[in-house]
């Protein structure tokens, strides 16, 4: 009996042995080798994919949500651009948002996403995001997916080396791309030189609630700083920022700007300016800026004008502000996951060069200075350098890190992603990509503990990678895996918008954590009904509210009289559903903001300004049930001279 | 026969029976908990979902406990036995009384139990037929009588897209090891009493 079970058993064995060689073969094949990439970034129907992507939507205005493996997209949050999709900056409630000193701005290039972090790692509690072009930080809550918090930046021009946030999320750093006067005033512009500044804004993060609050600026020289990473480890308290334009030209820049052989990595050392700032250090300028906060229970933005912004003159702190000469207009700026190598890329060369902050730190210590620009001084390139990487691709742009030892660069001109080692500085792999990546991003590839299994490169040139769709078409972006020694290029998939950086994180992280409903319970919007018998319409002037209530399928009331041509008419709409994923939809004829979609527990509000004498409808634009159609319902509008009363109901003949 | 009928204090905690729906939409099911004193959802907002989806096919909304007399007499009902079972244990521990009141406290839970149960199936067959003339959905058996809605005693049945199931909760199951304690105590004073008398 048992030796016919060891028999049984070996044969399984054997059989099991024989399948697995056959499996091997075939790998070799180049047949095989697609379909393990196919499975590689195969998320069967009903699976969920492992990390969750954050790709910032560029001149979208908008962050966009992508699984990985599968690049699947998930969502688009709106952040900084008007989203028809569901009101956001059409709502009475969102438009605050969306307000700034130069009034309401409807757009925005957003480029660089932060997932907040504690102790050097990421914690999934916010993702940080900056508006280039009216210069902004927005916080986004990784708990209901939605812009929280949307503060403008002063004295700033595109902000570009942002938002990069410090290791415990103490603050968010916002660089200006573009020096401009400061204060803003009328002048020359060819008298920039020595007169423009440059202003890096920090900006601090409550740690409970998240709420930003511009605690200094640094006016800099008036360089153009275009990137910035954090230190993190022996490096925490240091933020650096490459720059160009060190030759402050305002004109011809793509020539006159790229003559300096050497720019500058700007190391600054925020712990002695906030020391400095917390001991009434700084000089206090009036200034005007918009800071929009949104209440997850008002369900409504609140925008505040202020009116004062701490400056600090960098001379004014000692042994705060260093310069690093770095080769060829550097563009990325990243710091390696133990805080000791700060990687500038000169996108105008082949190399990267590898700064060391233990030399930088003993150069400082020795006073090894080569002068100073602008009363900064500047430490001598040999002193800092710690190594270059010679990669023979060109125009490198990012560096992110695998948590493993490397590195991986991408070249933009070269259209290339390559792999080297931190410390040795030798190239290990390269891999193409389609076409001209710009920024390429791995899961806390820009914290402490990257989760080094793939990497996305996100590209700028789409041309025959899908089918074509006439002249304009979304970027492309490639997943490869990089948990081997050589990369493998396993996906393409479209991205939305421009995306420039992104930032990503383990699935588990976020995914427990995202709300389900708002409970209608702690709903306290002032225009909210939380019961049906409380709906109604009410006249102030020629103000209408309507405090209307929906539920699969109808709305209370749905039926209205006694509106007026020239009336200006709020539609305050409270989703009373406590069910996950049962939005109601709210349109009308002659809309001229957007529907609004409203989610469980919600109060949204539409204004409508009817201009024509009739009956008209609104219905809901989500399908939320059965009976979808029928959720509809009328308004009557009468000449502005009628005297026909406000009346309202729901299912009376 | 003291700790049987404590036993029975678990429904005052636990709920007696539970009903589950599932459906394609649903992959999370929504459910109920029957206790002896109402009904509540097994996640916070399911018994207003469950209400949002009947009125499409015109049932009735859910009892609140004081829309039903059960629900008040219930917990009165399962005190006083209680009571009744502790005082026949004690006095049975002080020999004051033989393994037949024993029998006899398990057969008139029983009688009560399979009543409760009774008036339970009552209440759903009204639940599930008497339906609102003025339903959104009216719906026929092949065989052309209209459809009813009652969800089952116990197992499972296909209603419309709703996989519905119910079963006893842990309410009952400590009620049923309860009454077996008791019935185990009136075997055993049987026993006994069958060793003295020989």
């Amino acid at each position: 009996m048992k030796k016919s079970n060891y028999i049984f058993s070996s044969l399984i064995a054997v059989s099991l042995l024989f399948m697995g060689c056959q499996q091997g073969s075939d790998k070799s094949g180049n047949g095989a080798l697609a379909s393990s990439a196919a499975e590689k970034v195969y998320v069967a129907p009903g699976e969920q994919d492992e990390f969750y992507a954050f790709l910032s939507g560029g001149y979208s205005g908008n962050l966009t949500v992508y699984g990985l493996p599968s690049g699947r997209m998930f969502k688009e949050i709106p952040v900084f651009s008007q989203f028809p999709t569901s009101g956001y900056g059409y709502s009475e409630e969102t438009k605050p948002m969306l307000n700034t000193s130069h009034g309401f701005i409807p757009w925005d290039d957003l480029h660089h996403p932060d997932i907040s972090q504690t102790n050097g790692e990421l914690d999934g509690r916010w993702i940080f995001v900056n508006g280039n072009n009216t210069p902004r930080i927005a916080r986004v809550s990784l708990k209901t997916f939605e812009t929280e918090e949307i503060i403008e930046i002063p004295n700033s021009a595109g902000n570009h080396s942002s938002a990069f946030i410090t290791e415990n999320t103490e603050y968010v750093i916002a660089g200006t791309r573009f020096a401009v006067p400061v204060p803003q005033r009328d002048m020359p512009i060819n008298e920039y030189k020595g007169n423009f500044k440059g202003a890096l804004s920090f900006i601090s993060v409550d740690p409970e609630s998240g709420r930003l609050n511009l605690k200094f600026q640094v006016l800099m020289p008036g360089f153009n700083y275009d990137l910035s990473h954090p230190g993190r480890g022996a490096s925490h308290g240091w933020h650096f920022f490459s720059t160009y334009n060190t030759e402050e030209a305002n004109s011809l820049m793509e020539v006159n700007s790229s003559q300096n052989d050497k720019d500058f990595i700007a190391a600054i050392n925020w712990k002695k300016v906030e020391e400095y700032v917390n001991n009434g250090g700084g000089t206090k300028m009036a200034t005007n800026y918009a800071h929009n906060v949104y209440d997850e229970h008002t369900h409504t933005g609140t925008s505040t004008m202020k009116k004062e912004v701490v400056t600090v003159d960098p001379t004014k702190v000692p042994d705060a502000f260093f310069f690093l000469p770095t080769p060829k207009s550097p563009h990325g700026c990243d710091v390696d996951p133990t805080g000791e190598y700060i990687i500038g890329a000169g996108k105008l060369s082949a190399d990267l060069t590898i700064h060391s902050f233990t030399k930088m730190l003993d150069a400082i210590e020795n006073k090894k200075f080569d002068g100073e620009a602008y009363g900064i001084p500047i430490l001598k390139y040999e002193d800092v350098m710690a190594g270059v990487v010679k990669s023979g691709g060109l125009g490198p742009l990012h560096t992110e890190f695998d948590g493993k030892g490397n590195a991986y660069t991408t070249f933009f001109i070269s259209s290339e992603v390559v792999k080297w080692e931190v410390g040795s500085w030798e190239v290990i792999d390269r891999k193409p990509t389609y076409y001209s990546v710009g920024h390429l991003m791995i899961p806390g590839g820009n914290s402490r503990k990257p989760f080094g299994k793939y990497v996305v490169a996100m590209n700028k040139i789409t041309k025959d990678r899908y089918l074509p769709t006439g002249p304009e078409m979304e970027h492309s972006a490639q997943i490869y895996d990089i948990s081997g020694d050589k990369m493998q290029l396993i996906y393409d998939f479209p991205t939305h918008g421009e995306p420039h950086y992104a930032a990503g994180c383990p699935a588990e992280l976020l995914a427990s954590n995202s709300q389900k409903i708002y409970r209608l319970d702690e709903n306290k919007h002032p225009y909210a009904v939380t019961d049906p018998s409380e709906a109604r319409v009410e006249r102030n002037g020629n103000e209408v509210h309507i405090y209307m209530s929906t539920i699969r399928s109808h709305f209370t009331p749905d039926n209205i009289e006694g509106i007026k041509v020239g009336d200006k008419v709020y539609f305050h709409i409270t989703n009373h559903e406590q069910d996950f994923d049962v939005p109601h939809g709210f349109s009308i004829i002659g809309q001229n903001t957007s529907e609004l979609l409203i989610m469980p527990g919600q109060t949204k509000t539409s204004l409508w300004e009817p201009k024509q004498v009739g009956v008209w409808p609104f219905y809901c634009t989500d399908f939320c049930s059965a009976l979808h159609q029928e959720m509809q319902g009328y308004v009557r509008v009468s000449p502005a001279s009628s005297n026909i009363e406000l009346s309202w109901s729901l299912g009376e003949d | 026969m003291i700790v049987g009928p404590l036993f029975l204090l678990g429904l005052y905690f636990f709920p007696l029976w539970r009903i589950m729906l599932g459906a394609p939409q649903y992959p999370d099911p929504l459910g109920m908990n029957i206790h002896i004193n109402g009904i509540a959802g097994v996640n916070e907002f399911d018994i207003q979902n469950i209400d949002g989806l009947n009125h499409y096919i015109g049932m009735k909304t859910l009892p609140k406990p004081e829309e039903m007399w059960e629900f008040s007499t219930f917990p009165v009902i399962i005190g006083v036995m209680i009571g009744l079972g502790v005082l026949i244990g004690l006095l049975g521990y002080m020999k004051k009384v033989n393994h037949k009141w024993f029998l006899g406290w398990f057969i008139l839970m029983s009688v009560l139990g399979i009543l409760g149960m009774y008036d339970f199936n009552a209440w759903m067959v009204d639940y599930g037929t008497n339906l609102d003339p003025n339903a959104i959905m009216k719906l026929a058996n092949p065989d052309g009588t209209p459809m009813t809605y009652k969800p089952p005693l116990f197992g499972h049945t296909k209603m419309l897209n709703f996989d519905v199931t119910s079963l006893p909760a842990t309410g009952a199951w400590l009620m049923f090891v309860g009454m077996m304690l008791t019935l185990v105590a009136s075997w055993l004073g049987w026993r006994k009493s069958k060793t003295e008398r020989t």
